[in-house]
């Protein structure tokens, strides 16, 4: 399989964009990733969404955004995974590439969620759960992941209150990105006071419903330095699934499809987890971060709030996490937040984040991107490449 | 939500009926077509008996459109003593008295209306036990 590497990136601010739909977006972060790469022509498209249809009153994105970024003709298609929809979007990218069926490819991920009540978008976004089984019993996605931190809590005997170091690195990274949704610092004391939604899951714990679009380009490595001076190499992109509702999984607290995607992950990449310098992290709520540095193999079980609590995943700790605010931060555009992951990293192995955001000797950084309640979960790992 | 759908799984809803594997005696709920253990594909009805512990808890305050006149409500995986994992409802239980480990058993209740339609759905919640 032919080696495969990012030459192009675009991103729109995370935002409530009353002024924008969801085509907009897209062409927006398409064009972007574009003139980065210094192309004016591409081989395939690939579009990342999850509730355009449901939300917007918009399906068929493959073709649309095609034909609005001047590409109509082109092979173009969206892909769904929930909120998994855009790192799995690149990887179908990624395989047309290294297959040779493709020679330059985009993936996008774009999400409206602001286009309905806030309601209406509840439900939408319940969608990535089991419908009969769970959401029709009147679970929220926010109460299914209640579910996991309640358990967690009592399972491991962590405190409510420690989780709020998740919300607070998100947030003082989120303040130097000038893409991200919230840009204020959060303290222990608004994380204790914080609105609950779903015991023990407060306002802070979760993601902002948010409007937001980001895109990559990507093609042959050996093309790569003819497009790009910092052509960022993809080392690993694999995803793994595990079952769609919780009550289904012999143990909720590991996530299985992290834990079989990250392993692909680094098997692939021929790397270990210690090797992995920075890791954006699918922290839709503070919960989700904690399992999933457990399952990726940065913690043990039941020691990820006690590591975020010691300072480890800020940018001077040992595994720094959501570099640029993370979904808390930066805000969750679902379907788009896996490609949002990416070209954060990439900045990171360009070294072209914000400078307080920059973390050093970036060699290999990760994102992880996940689907439902872990159902879907793709791990990518990015490499910094040297001109031969 | 269209009527036929829950015509479908009025025998989820109302019995709690799954599936045992005939093969290894793997059971499931909801019932599934395969064995997720031995890959059987010869499955029967099951029945659960519908009485579990309570494995954790979440106590609802933004409820999805269709739920907001039950907020706060406590949704729950339960574990059934048949030894199968279910998500549901609690109810006739003041939320803060709700433990992990807690005794309770299935009754049929109205789990929501759907307003402009006037649909009632009924289905399985789970209340602590009438006797001990
Ligand atoms: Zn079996």
């Amino acid at each position: 399989m032919r080696d495969v590497a990012i030459v192009g990136i675009g991103q729109t601010p995370v935002r409530e964009h009353w002024d924008k739909g969801v085509r907009d977006l897209a062409v927006e972060a398409v064009l972007d990733a574009m003139a980065d790469a210094h192309i004016e022509r591409a081989d395939a498209l690939y579009v990342g969404n999850m509730l355009s249809g449901k939300l917007s009153g918009q399906e068929h994105l493959g073709a649309l955004i095609a034909d609005y970024v001047g590409l109509e003709g082109i092979e173009a298609v969206k892909v769904e995974a929930a909120c998994g929809s855009a790192a799995a979007t690149l990887r179908q990218a990624i395989l047309a590439v290294q297959s040779g069926a493709v020679n330059i490819a985009i993936a996008v991920g774009v999400e409206k969620l602001t286009e309905m009540t806030s309601g209406c978008t509840t439900n939408a976004l319940a969608m990535a759960s089991d419908g009969d089984y769970e959401a029709e019993m009147g679970l929220s996605f926010v109460a299914i992941n209640a579910l996991l931190m309640q358990r967690y809590m009592y399972e491991y005997g962590v405190d409510k209150d420690d989780f709020a170091a998740f919300t607070l690195n998100a947030h003082a990274n989120a303040a130097h990105n000038p893409n991200a949704m919230f840009r204020n610092r959060m303290t222990r004391e608004q994380y204790a006071n914080a609105k609950m939604i779903a015991s023990p899951i407060n306002l802070l714990d979760s993601s902002p419903i948010a409007d937001g679009a980001a895109a990559v380009v990507i093609m042959p490595t050996d093309m790569a330095f003819d497009f790009s001076d910092k052509p960022i190499r993809i080392a690993a992109c694999e995803v793994a699934t595990d079952t769609i509702a919780l009550d289904n999984r012999a143990n909720p607290l590991w996530l299985r499809g992290v834990e079989c995607s990250a392993r692909k992950a680094y098997r692939t990449a021929g790397i270990t987890p210690e090797q992995v310098r920075l890791f954006e992290v699918h922290d839709a709520f503070s919960i989700m971060a904690a399992l999933s540095l457990e399952a990726s193999g940065f913690a043990e079980p039941g020691t990820a709030v006690r590591l975020a609590n010691e300072g480890e995943i800020r940018r001077d700790g040992r595994i720094p996490i959501a570099t640029f605010g993370g979904l808390k931060g930066r805000g969750h555009p679902v379907g788009a937040t896996g490609i949002y992951q990416v070209v954060e990293a990439t900045l990171q192995l360009r070294g072209e984040a914000p400078e307080a955001l920059q973390v050093d000797d970036v060699d290999y950084a990760m994102a992880q991107n996940i689907g439902g309640s872990g159902a879907t979960v793709v791990t990518t790992i990015l490499e910094r490449l040297e001109r031969k | 939500m269209d009527i036929p759908r829950h015509w479908r799984l009025h025998n989820q809803r109302y019995k709690l009926e799954g599936s045992r594997c005939t093969r290894c005696g793997t059971l499931a709920f909801p019932p599934r077509p395969i064995c997720r253990v031995c890959r059987s594909r010869d499955m029967e009805p099951y029945t659960f008996s519908g009485r579990g512990t309570v494995y954790s808890y979440s106590v609802v305050y933004q409820s999805p459109e269709g739920f907001e006149a039950y907020v706060p409500y406590v949704v729950a995986l339960i574990d059934l003593e048949e030894g199968v994992r279910i998500t549901a409802q609690l109810t006739d239980v003041n939320p803060d008295e709700v433990y992990i480990g807690m005794p309770v058993e299935m009754v049929v209740r109205k789990i929501r209306e759907d307003g402009e339609r006037g649909l009632i759905v009924y289905g399985y919640k789970f209340r602590p036990p009438l006797t001990a």
